[in-house]
């Protein structure tokens, strides 16, 4: 792999730029792997890579059923933030965090993460005091967070009215570490290290079946054939359920749609991300100028990638109040991903039925942020076959033992 | 929008004026029941990429639940029927199986 680099600029520029290298190879796959991970989002990525980096292992295979990073990891609205209530949760997002601050470096590919400050708007006193609990249990958890005043809230974002007549804005949860990131960069920048450890990564080509022995997963049948393997890792987010059937288990996620969408580009108006939880929406500027703008996922199971059109009219309206400029806004484009959602609204990265198969899903509404601390972990625990201190609360039996990791109390909705 | 034809007032109901239940046909486990049972009566749903039968409400008409055949693939929508049912409707489970050939069954 040629790195990336001013110098690489300048000489490229000499050939009128003709001379790039393929960022990844395209192979065909191979008979057998080491491990293989089924789904090139970017968690899947994220878990191939850490397998190599941390781990040693690099036979490895990623599958993929469509192009590289073409399901959620292209249809976010790419805020990275760690400031959840429980302990495992906030644990994981914050390894999540920090990575994404050494990720350019580490993957030599421009990411584009920018640590521009995330901040969770109280609208409510309920939120009030969930926000003072938040940022209390931040400060044990070692997540820098803290609760600041409207007119701190004013001073960050001027475009906030926070005098609204229905929501006034009475403080707000600040992680001035949180921000964004560029998501498909995540995805090609994962993509081109793994494949530069020799990693194969094979898109267009859908996992059909699920082969097994004596509890033992021994291969996956593809459309490009059989590929043998001696561990397997899951991770597709939306089609987990369907991947899980195959393999003969069955997980406790139900796949709903998330829509997110963007406004005309605008000039430079707000350099931080603000969620408003309670009217439900939460919105920032790319670095094109559009304003990215997420709320709530439909109510019932979908699996068309695509939402309710009344569902973008509310969000909307609910903004408007408190973002009073956007009222004159035209929205460009408008799309929805398939998010796996698990009753308690945590993830599940956890052992399976089958031996040497392991699963990572239930990221619901809030994987994006989450990608390095997920691969990291998920990676640990094909590894070892046992989960790393990051991964053990998620296994997929805490719902049979009643020990949920509760975000969706905590976080209530947008999370 | 999805459009779901309400059994009990006969209103072609949209989106809006409906609140969503999940997955209908769920058998009830309380005390007594096994960890498993109980376990799969909370959490495991089918979450089918094709035929799911699921509960609505007609939140904002006549209040009253409801169950819908639909397909998650497509948004298409088989039919309606009242909500004091064990099972689907005979004629609604032929009419799935004369437009989803490779459909498994209830």
């Amino acid at each position: 792999m040629k790195r990336y680099s001013v110098f690489a600029l300048a000489r490229e520029a000499l050939s009128y730029h003709m001379g790039w290298e393929r960022a990844w190879r395209s192979p065909q796959p191979k008979a057998a792997y080491d491990a293989i991970i089924v789904g090139a989002g970017g968690h899947g990525l994220a878990t191939a890579y850490y397998l190599g980096k941390n781990h040693g292992i690099t036979n490895v295979a990623i599958i993929e059923k469509g192009w590289l990073g073409g399901g959620n990891t292209g249809r976010n609205t790419t805020i990275i933030r760690s400031n959840y209530l429980q302990d495992p949760s906030a644990a994981i997002y914050e390894k999540a965090r920090s990575l994404y601050e050494t990720m350019s470096q580490d993957l030599n590919y421009n990411v584009m993460f920018s640590p521009r400050g995330v901040m969770m708007l109280a609208q409510t006193h309920h939120e009030v005091r969930g926000y003072l609990r938040t940022a209390h249990a931040n400060a044990l958890q070692g997540v820098v967070t803290e609760f600041i005043s409207p007119t701190r809230v004013k001073e960050l974002c001027p475009i906030l009215n926070i005098d609204g007549p229905r929501y006034p804005v009475l403080g707000a949860l600040w992680q001035p570490r949180g921000g964004t990131g560029r998501h498909d960069a995540v995805a090609w920048g994962y993509a081109r290290a793994c494949s530069d450890m020799g990693m194969d990564i094979i898109q267009q080509c859908e996992v059909t079946g699920v082969r097994s022995e004596g509890g033992q997963v021994t291969g996956v049948e593809t459309t490009k054939g059989f590929i043998g393997c001696k561990k397997m890792g899951i991770v597709v987010a939306g089609h987990s359920g369907q991947v899980a059937d195959m393999a003969g288990f069955r997980l406790p996620v139900e796949a709903v749609a998330l829509q997110a969408l963007v406004s005309e580009p605008i000039k430079p108006c707000m350099d931080v991300v603000v969620m408003a939880n309670t009217v439900h929406g939460y919105m920032s500027q790319s670095d094109k100028g559009e304003m990215v703008i997420g709320g709530g996922t439909d109510g019932f199971n979908n699996f068309t990638q695509r939402g309710s059109f009344h569902h973008i009219e509310e969000t909307l309206r609910a903004l408007i109040e408190t973002f009073p400029m956007i009222s004159r806004l035209k929205m460009l484009r408008q799309w929805g991903g398939i998010v796996d959602m698990t009753g308690d609204r945590s993830p599940i990265i956890s052992k399976t039925p089958l031996g040497n198969c392991f699963i990572n899903c239930g990221w619901g509404t809030g994987g994006f942020k989450a990608i390095p601390g997920s691969g990291w972990a998920m990676a640990e625990l094909m590894a070892k076959g046992e989960p790393g201190p990051l991964a053990a609360e998620f296994n997929m039996w805490r719902f049979k033992e009643g020990r949920f990791i509760d975000e969706s109390v905590a976080a209530g909705v947008a999370h | 929008m999805l459009t779901l034809e309400c059994p009990y007032c006969g209103v072609k109901a949209e989106e809006t004026e409906l609140a969503p239940g999940y997955e209908a046909h769920l058998k009830r486990h309380g005390p007594g029941s096994t960890d498993e049972a109980f376990e799969a009566y909370m959490f495991a749903r089918k979450n089918p990429k094709g035929v799911h039968f699921e509960r609505w409400r007609h939140a904002y008409g006549c209040g009253k639940w409801f169950l819908a055949a639909r397909d998650t693939a497509t948004l298409e929508v088989f039919g309606t029927y009242p909500a004091q049912s064990s099972g689907p409707p005979a004629e609604l489970i032929e009419k799935i199986k004369a437009k989803r050939p490779d459909w498994k069954g209830f």
